[in-house]
């Protein structure tokens, strides 16, 4: 029993460190192609640092800022010193927010991480009930509508159930203000925690709405596999009925791939949440991207490409990481 | 077995009572070519006329006269939302082709140049699954300097992981099955085989992946557009309409945004059935999902 265990974690280990190898590999990958994208823009980078003060600027100041950022030396230059800045840690220094970079990430991060908690808490817990309950009730109207709800959520626009959600609660109802993570003319130590959940809901709901989807369809899919099976026949024909029978034969087997989805789709929260914050111009990690992007900030960009995929690369490392250690089928099964 | 048994079911709860699903998905095609064909003409042949400055239909609420109502400089509504589907209806198609070009090229490569190639495809669909979508999307998009090409290419690239995936799984599995394997011993040529055995099954995944990259083509370009990062605002896009309507939501102009967006989702969630539809019409086993 004890060598099985010493084998399960060893084979961990090089799981981990396979992982390790593989991740560091398209880390530098990413640098390497979105620095290259970036130089290629069109975009002019002293323009987006100056804004619109460009008439002003003599030739003499624009080598200056030139200088200043490094832009004069040749672009392979330039990635090695900003490669090596980034491995230190050093992301650089925001041109629209004249920040570092590590700083204004951290900061957006905490407000980015409540939306898309709170969205993927509540997106999970519904959609997870809505997948049982259509599988439970295979092929009666439930389950049609359902199906039908979910398939027609997944054409759905984001940023326009965003709009739809906006018109219904902040515009009729009056319940909401339109837009804004903070309200306007407050300093920031003078938000409350109130105001901050006030402009939370709208843009968590969006995402919740949306979320549900695929996490039912695919919860409904395994539930019904595994009503299929001899088991549950078996279960049946003791009596067993309903939500009796769902406790104890259908959830420990639809619950891990569930969860393990949620982790995986950190990918598509990330997506949905710059959407959402772009409509309810909450101040988040999305907020800065879009800005970043419109405006020409080439460091902040880099940084949150490279964000964003860390915070992929963890969810997906996580969702792997339950299969193997809480799986008890995976235990003591070699490592792939 | 399990389509024979889901479709029979359904046959008593259904909205459309006594049809199978080929026969669904024969229906839904139909309405969806009188859709498309509707748009695109519809786009092309009304005139100009209605989007010109109207200053007084300015603001109108949804009427017989304008089914979608007017914006803030009297335009029409309607004639604005058919301009912007077939924009981004087009864009969806040509964006959906080349990614599903790129996947085809990339998963014969995995399937068929050995090893190495294997691998190294694979590495590359992790990349570009590791960030997400729309961070690629914008990250091209300001690479090209916006505009209609920087959709594209984002697109393409950022859409194939998927198809090359399943083009990938097919390929192999035909390669090792045993009417391939026979024929080979039977001295055909390799060509022969790819032509005769190959093709015939490989090409109605091919075109049903391209057809179910197409609504997600579209729902990114939109998205793109939304955020002020793809097409130019002197295009009709529906990406523009709604970020444009979003400075007139809060005086009440719900019409802007509603119709535009639910033509949007209508287009998108058509095309979607219709491949889903397809997917399981192929793929027997698949049939349950």
């Amino acid at each position: 029993m004890n060598r099985l265990k010493g084998e399960f974690s060893k084979s961990l280990l090089t799981f981990l460190v396979m992982k390790g190898i593989r991740m560091v590999s398209l880390l530098f990958a990413i640098c390497l192609v979105s620095f290259i994208l970036v130089k290629s823009s069109p975009i002019d980078p002293i323009q987006a640092y100056v804004g619109a003060d460009m008439m002003r600027v003599s030739p003499e100041q624009r080598e200056n800022i030139a200088e200043y950022w490094g832009l004069d030396k040749p672009a392979i230059e330039q990635f090695f010193h900003w490669g090596s800045a980034v491995a230190g840690g050093d992301l650089g220094t925001s041109m629209i927010f004249r920040q570092p970079v590590a700083d204004i990430i951290h900061e957006r991060f905490f407000s980015s991480l409540a939306l898309m908690s709170t969205a993927w808490v509540l997106s999970g817990i519904f959609g997870f009930a809505m997948g049982v309950v259509a599988a439970m009730k295979k092929d009666t109207w439930v389950d049609q509508f359902i199906k039908w709800y979910c398939y027609t959520l997944a054409s759905t626009p984001t940023f326009w159930m965003g709009l739809l959600l906006l018109m219904i609660f902040a515009v009729w109802l009056g319940w909401f203000p339109v837009g804004m993570g903070v309200p306007v003319g407050v300093i920031a130590e003078d938000v409350t925690i109130g105001d901050r959940v006030l402009h939370l809901i709208l843009p968590a709901l969006t995402l919740s709405i949306i979320g549900v989807a695929n996490i039912a369809l695919h919860t409904r899919q395994k539930l019904i596999d595994v009503l299929a099976s001899d088991y549950v026949l078996f279960a049946k024909a003791r009596g067993e009925r309903g939500f009796i029978l769902f406790w104890r034969h259908g959830l420990r087997n639809i619950a891990l791939p569930a969860v393990t989805l949620q982790f995986a789709s950190f990918s598509e929260l990330f997506g949905g949440a710059i959407l959402a914050e772009q409509v309810f111009s909450y101040p988040g990690l999305g907020e800065a991207t879009v800005e970043a992007g419109l405006r020409g900030d080439v460091p902040l960009l880099l940084g949150l490409v490279l964000f964003s995929a860390l915070f992929v690369f963890a969810g997906n490392l996580i969702a792997d990481l339950i299969y193997r250690v809480i799986d008890p089928r995976m235990k003591g099964a070699k490592s792939v | 077995m399990n389509n024979v048994h889901e479709t029979s079911k359904s046959q008593q709860f259904g909205l459309l009572p006594r049809l199978n699903r080929r026969q669904r998905t024969l229906l839904v095609i139909l309405l969806a070519v009188a859709l498309l064909f509707s748009v695109l003409s519809g786009a092309l042949l009304i005139s100009n006329d209605r989007l010109a400055t109207n200053l007084e239909w300015r603001n109108a609420a949804p009427s017989l006269e304008h089914l979608f109502g007017t914006d803030w400089l009297g335009r029409d509504m309607f004639t604005r939302t058919l301009k912007g589907l077939a924009l981004s209806v087009g864009v969806g198609m040509i964006a959906a082709g080349c990614s599903a070009l790129i996947a085809l090229v990339l998963g014969l490569s995995a399937a068929t140049m050995g090893e190495a190639v294997d691998r190294i495809i694979s590495w590359l669909i992790d990349l570009f699954l590791s960030v997400p979508h729309l961070v690629i999307l914008i990250l091209i998009s300001f690479a090209m300097g916006g505009g209609i090409k920087g959709i594209i290419v984002g697109i393409a690239f950022t859409h194939w992981p998927s198809l090359a995936r399943v083009i990938r799984a097919e390929v192999m599995q035909l390669r090792s099955a045993e009417y391939i394997q026979i024929s080979r011993r039977l001295g055909k040529s390799r060509w022969w085989i790819a032509r005769k055995h190959i093709l015939p099954h490989f090409i109605p995944q091919l075109l049903v992946g391209l057809l179910l990259l197409f609504p997600h083509a579209i729902l990114h370009e939109a998205a793109v557009t939304f955020i002020g990062m793809g097409l130019s605002p002197h295009q009709p896009a529906i990406g523009i309409i709604l970020s444009e309507s979003m400075r007139y939501l809060s005086s009440g102009m719900w019409w802007l945004a509603f119709f535009p967006g639910v033509s949007l989702l209508i287009v998108v969630r058509t095309f979607d059935s219709i491949g889903e539809n397809l997917r399981m019409l192929i793929e027997p086993h698949h049939s349950h999902h």
